[in-house]
């Protein structure tokens, strides 16, 4: 290796050092420092500004008997588990479809990941404006003779992060698609003229061949789609702004009012600093069996 | 159509292994057809919200209140266009959403100029210099990709604040130049770690240093995954809210904040076709690159697969 060959003193590559001076501060004070920073003021009863007076666990206690946190906390437990089964399932049925030697291959890919590249603002509003009760997709079919087609789950409480799903998979599915893709074009021919050969239908090998054999490309899809879940802000923003009522809040918007709205900063470093747990929860896992098998082998 | 002219400018079956799936024989089995029919199903779902969009941001609000969201225009008007444009009001103003756009390319152009070039460098450093340490940081950077913005946040609103940028559009460059300096570091990292290690020592050799390399060797070379980074942090910053809402005064708002509330405002009668034009206009920035770039954009998110 290079650096081995060249002897490290301070003075050697002293350009190389000084042109990565951004990124050192970048990485030592904002996503190292910062963190930290959020992570102990958590611990103060800062309001309006931050105030570096301890009590201890007490911002923590407040949050959890919080009803708007929650509420915050169930909303992405059913969103993120539902976004993850779902966008994994239609995601794998998308690739797997596309991967079957079809015409206009590169036109229906096109189509699928096109609401990638659009904001979630613009998500929201268009999904908004498509479940409105009074002119969307319920007036829609309610015309066509079936009077009395329900489907209005922005306005309902128990229906309405369920409305966010629905966009949330319209936006995201591609990407899962895409990723799938990658991995099912990684797989061997062989493995399928074998399993031909065997005469093992094409259900069977996928499920209990292809897929297995996906397990990096699933694991990196399960770790970003995750990470995107945990974020899950601008979405509700755009589509029902947190209602009706507090029906669909969710953590980052929590984080957001305590700082910026209600001015309770503290409950918002609690808060975020909760994100950041869920977050360690889901990367140590992934990383372990990323990188974990590799140091030992 | 788009489906041809994708077909003719990418290289299709690069190797044996592609489209593994079972093959079809017949042009109208069985199979191709219950295929064909779940895509074109499929294909619905994906479209219908950019064909509402189009035919709402069309019709008059007479129209809108008695037809179905669904029925093409009977009387083509651009007048929501217009109006969405020039003149629909936010708060006190009244130009339109054409103020949030040229936000947006005030902050889009130095946000992406700068943090691809920071993070070219960085990139550069890391693969070919690799002085002691730098991996730790790089290291920092990539578990930093993964820390939700909110534990941040705060801190940065300070910083700004004790710099005096907070507000501005140059605080709010800063900002996604950070935040999008891990993604792109890596995104470098990995392309110059792929450049003949001879082609670097022989450069060294002839006398050139550290500067002289990255601007006549390697810059030069980049160029593919340049444009694979222009693409990326484009449509990301062109598309950010968050950042937007939080370190923009209001008459900075980038066009995603506009939007949201001339939409979401709560005040006057809702014109639903102006509405619909003011979402269309501002995902038309990314959708062009979207569709012009095709398999590049790809290329994007798949490098930002790795990273999350």
């Amino acid at each position: 290796m290079a650096h081995t060959v060249r002897p490290s003193r301070l003075l050697k590559n002293l350009n190389a050092k000084i042109a990565a001076v951004p990124m050192m501060l970048t990485a030592v004070v904002v996503f190292f420092g910062f963190t930290l920073w959020t992570v102990i003021f958590s611990f103060t009863n800062s309001r309006m500004l931050p105030r570096s007076e301890w009590v201890g666990f007490e911002q923590y206690e407040r949050l959890w008997s919080t009803r708007r946190w929650l509420v915050s906390i169930e909303n992405l437990a059913i969103y993120g588990f539902l976004m993850l089964v779902l966008s994994l399932v239609l995601g794998f049925l998308l690739a797997a479809l596309l991967d079957q030697r079809i015409r206009f291959e590169d036109g229906f890919r096109t189509i699928f990941l096109y609401p990638y590249a659009v904001s979630f603002i613009v998500t929201g509003l268009v999904w908004q404006w498509l479940l409105d009760p009074e002119y969307g997709l319920q007036k829609a079919v309610r015309s066509l003779g079936f009077t009395s087609f329900t489907l209005d789950p922005l306005y309902d409480p128990n229906l309405v992060i369920y409305g966010v799903l629905i966009a949330g998979l319209w936006h995201g599915s591609g990407l899962v698609m895409c990723l799938m893709l990658a991995g099912l074009r990684g797989i061997d021919e062989d493995v399928w003229k074998a399993s031909r050969v065997d005469g093992i239908p094409a259900w069977k090998t996928y499920l209990f061949i292809v897929i297995p054999m996906m397990r990096p490309v699933l694991v990196t899809t399960l770790v970003l789609v995750t990470a995107g879940i945990i974020k899950l802000y601008d979405l509700i923003i755009a589509q029902t702004g947190g209602g009706p009522g507090i029906a669909s809040e969710v953590p980052a918007k929590f984080v957001f009012d305590a700082m910026f709205v209600s001015q309770n900063l503290a409950q918002g470093f609690a808060a975020s600093t909760m994100m950041l747990v869920a977050v360690i929860f889901v990367i140590i896992p992934w990383a372990y069996l990323e990188f974990g098998g590799k140091k030992n082998g | 159509m788009a489906d041809a002219t994708f077909t003719h400018t990418t290289p299709r079956r690069i190797w044996p292994a592609d489209a593994a799936g079972p093959r079809p024989r017949k042009r109208f089995s069985q199979r191709n057809i219950i295929i064909y029919s779940l895509l074109a199903v499929l294909a619905l779902y994906y479209l219908l919200p950019l064909y509402v969009m189009m035919v709402t941001s069309l019709k008059g609000m007479p129209e809108i209140a008695l037809g179905n969201i669904f029925a093409p225009p009977t009387e083509i008007t651009f007048e929501p266009w217009v109006k969405a444009w020039s003149t629909v009001c936010t708060g006190l103003n009244c130009d339109g959403l054409s103020r949030g756009f040229w936000n947006s390319v005030k902050i889009t152009v130095p946000s992406v100029f700068f943090s691809i070039a920071i993070a070219s460098v960085n990139g550069y450093a890391l693969s070919l210099w690799r002085f002691k340490g730098a991996n730790v940081f790089f290291t920092i950077l990539i578990i930093g990709a993964f820390i939700p913005y909110q534990v941040m946040i705060y801190p940065m609103v300070i910083l700004l604040r004790e710099i005096g940028i907070y507000g501005d559009l140059s605080g709010l460059v800063l900002v996604h130049t950070i935040f999008g300096m891990p993604i792109l570091t890596l995104l470098f990292r990995n392309y110059f770690s792929s450049v003949p290690e001879e082609l670097f020592k022989a450069a060294r050799v002839d006398g050139a240093g550290f500067w002289a390399i990255y601007f006549r060797i390697m810059l030069p070379m980049a160029l593919p995954i340049l444009v694979v980074a222009v693409i990326l942090q484009t449509t990301a910053i062109w598309n950010d809210f968050l950042f937007g809402v939080i370190f923009s005064r209001p008459t900075n708002y980038p066009m995603t904040v506009q939007l949201n509330n001339i939409v979401n405002s709560v005040q006057g009668v809702k014109e639903y076709n102006v509405n619909m034009a003011a979402t269309l206009l501002s995902a038309l920035v990314p959708l062009t690159i979207y569709l012009i770039s095709g398999k590049l954009f790809v290329r994007g998110i798949a490098a930002g697969a790795v990273k999350g």
